[in-house]
């Protein structure tokens, strides 16, 4: 969306004051992410067993908007009776184009109960969050959900203060 | 530079929707013509606030909570002198800023505390410390939900005088007050970000962007930086009367510290 | 200073039950992409790993990664087997660690 509020040379100046003012976050050259950081992510991680992942059965509880990247509310659930010979034993969450696409990388077991885990994560902006869980006999099952982001956690108007 | 500016009718329409949606869970933060801040926000933000757990906030209102009862070396802790903080702190940061009798004039909560510390023979903590934006926090939260009610008259006139100047005063290479925001803009967007009345009924609230908690002079100062103005320092009389002002715009509304922001 | 931690553990619960565990700590999970006035940016530096243990035992581990934002909130579960102590423990880049722990009464 455009910026009703301000005429062009004033959205140039906030632009500016945005990007050159002194506390800025920028991103590094090598940070800008993509695919082949989301591609290395997951070859570190998950490895092989990645392409015989099967979709399904897990849920990813994501607002389909968020209005800051900085912190967005995510809770994910693996369908699982999570019994000793059945169970959920990794949960790896990742962010197709975040500078780093790995967020989180989960270990649990039948203790838990159930699969799942909340948390806040940062979104650099519009995107896939990807969730790979490893069952016990070591197959993997994944979701994808794609989420808007408003201000994502490196374009906000930082300022010094 | 030219003015006015133009007014967001699309922002406009997309608070509006906002509202309607969650009206009735709304209700709480609105106090005639003043909104909150909190009415600005999309819902996952708001239970963010409203959740106590999960509000990170609170982190540092429990930190302030253990600090009331420190006795530091050779002073008295904060409980020594004014016991349970749920029935001497109840009401008073809805009530602040202030006029001090001991220095003739306008404080500000963080004011009211660092002069305390002298009491317990301390330095004044830093604007922005974790311990004073703890203590803040912590007296603030006893107020939870009391409508803020600053007063205006009497020893605090002056102080509010020059502080609804400096609201309305243009400032900055971008030539804006704060009015000219959050009065004239509310709705409209900044950038990415929605422009709410900029109410006070929060502080010290914890800022996504910061992601951490901030000060009502910090946050005063963020203002006047994206207008490209000078800043004044944290604790100056201009920023307290500008607090005092703002309070003031916002009487009525609930106290929410720690308020969540984008 | 420590950081300021904040647990959840119900103080009872029925044998074979699910409770719900949350954590929060105060930490900048700085994610090494934030410029200082200087120009330099602030380095890494977060909270890479957290565990739960119930009775000593593991229950719950994460690897958190600077994805996770600031002030790290976590909610998971574990199934009430017996009465004793729910330690949570965070660890910093640092080479610091938190500790942070409650009672749940079983019946
Ligand atoms: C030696 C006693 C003493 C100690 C210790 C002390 N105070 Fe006070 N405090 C006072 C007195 C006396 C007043 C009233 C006079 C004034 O407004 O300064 C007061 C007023 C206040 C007020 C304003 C109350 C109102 O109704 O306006 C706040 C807030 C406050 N103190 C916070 C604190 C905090 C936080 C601490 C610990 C860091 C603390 N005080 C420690 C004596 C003390
Ligand atoms: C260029 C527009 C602009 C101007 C001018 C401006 N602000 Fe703001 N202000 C914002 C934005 C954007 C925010 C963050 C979003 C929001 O809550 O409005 C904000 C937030 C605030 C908040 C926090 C509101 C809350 O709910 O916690 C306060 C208080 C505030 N401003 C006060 C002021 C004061 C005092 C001035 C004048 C010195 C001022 N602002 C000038 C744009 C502006």
């Amino acid at each position: 969306m455009t910026d009703p509020l301000l005429h062009l040379s004033r959205r140039t100046a906030l632009t500016s004051l945005g990007l050159g003012a002194l506390a800025v976050m920028a991103l590094p050259g090598a940070a800008q992410a993509g695919d082949a950081e989301m591609e290395a992510a997951l070859r570190d991680l998950i490895g092989p067993a990645r392409a015989s992942a099967k979709k399904g059965r897990i849920l990813i509880d994501l607002p389909a908007l968020a209005e800051s990247g900085n912190s967005v509310p995510l809770k994910v659930s693996v369908e699982s009776p999570m019994t000793p010979a059945d169970h959920v034993k990794r949960i790896a969450i990742f962010a197709d184009r975040n500078p780093r696409a790995l967020i989180m990388d989960v270990t649990l077991g039948p203790r838990a109960g159930r699969a799942e885990v909340g948390t806040n994560i940062r979104l650099s902006g519009t995107q896939n969050v990807s969730v790979y869980a490893q069952m016990n006999d070591g197959t993997y099952w994944t979701e994808t959900r794609n989420i808007q982001v408003t201000i994502g956690a490196c374009d906000s108007l930082l300022l010094r203060f | 530079m030219k003015r006015p500016l133009a007014v967001s009718v699309v922002g406009l329409l997309l608070a509006a929707a906002g509202i309607a949606a969650a009206q009735q869970d709304l209700a709480a933060y609105v106090s005639g013509d003043r909104r909150s801040g909190f009415t600005f926000l999309a819902p996952e933000t708001r239970a963010l606030q409203t959740d106590e757990f999960r509000n990170p906030g609170m982190l540092w209102v429990e930190e302030g909570e253990r600090l009331w009862s420190v006795a530091p070396p050779g002073g008295q802790s904060c409980a020594g002198c004014h016991k349970d903080a749920a029935v001497s702190m109840k009401g008073v940061a809805a009530s602040y800023p202030a006029y001090d009798e001991e220095q003739k004039h306008v404080i500000n909560l963080e004011q009211q505390i660092n002069q305390c510390r002298g009491r317990q023979k301390q330095p004044a903590l830093a604007w922005e410390s974790r311990e004073l934006l703890a203590l803040t926090a912590y007296v603030g939260r006893q107020s939870l939900g009391m409508p803020v009610a600053v007063k205006i008259d009497g020893p605090a006139a002056q102080s509010f005088a020059r502080g609804k100047e400096e609201y309305e005063m243009r400032r900055g290479q971008l030539d804006l007050s704060c009015a000219a925001c959050h009065e004239s803009q509310v709705g409209a967007k900044l950038r990415a970000e929605v422009i709410s009345q900029g109410q006070m009924n929060g502080f010290p609230i914890y800022r996504q962007l910061w992601q951490t908690m901030g000060s009502s002079h910090r946050m005063i100062a963020w203002c006047n930086e994206a207008v490209r103005a000078e800043t004044y320092p944290a604790g100056s009389q201009e920023y307290v009367d500008l607090e005092l002002y703002a309070k003031w715009r916002g009487r009525g509304l609930p106290v929410e510290t720690p308020a969540v922001r984008r | 200073m420590a950081a300021a931690t904040r647990i959840r553990v119900p103080a009872t619960a029925r044998r074979g039950e699910i409770m719900e565990l949350r954590a929060i700590i105060m930490h900048p999970m700085e994610n090494g992409f934030r410029m200082e006035t200087n120009g330099e940016y602030v380095p890494v530096h977060i909270i890479h790993t957290f565990v739960c243990r119930y009775n000593g035992a593991e229950v719950f581990r994460a690897r958190l990664e600077p994805g996770i934002a600031a002030n790290p909130y976590l909610a998971f579960t574990t199934r009430a087997t017996e009465s004793g102590t729910i330690e949570f423990i965070w660890l910093d880049d640092d080479g610091t660690f938190e500790v942070a722990a409650a009672t749940v009464e079983v019946t």
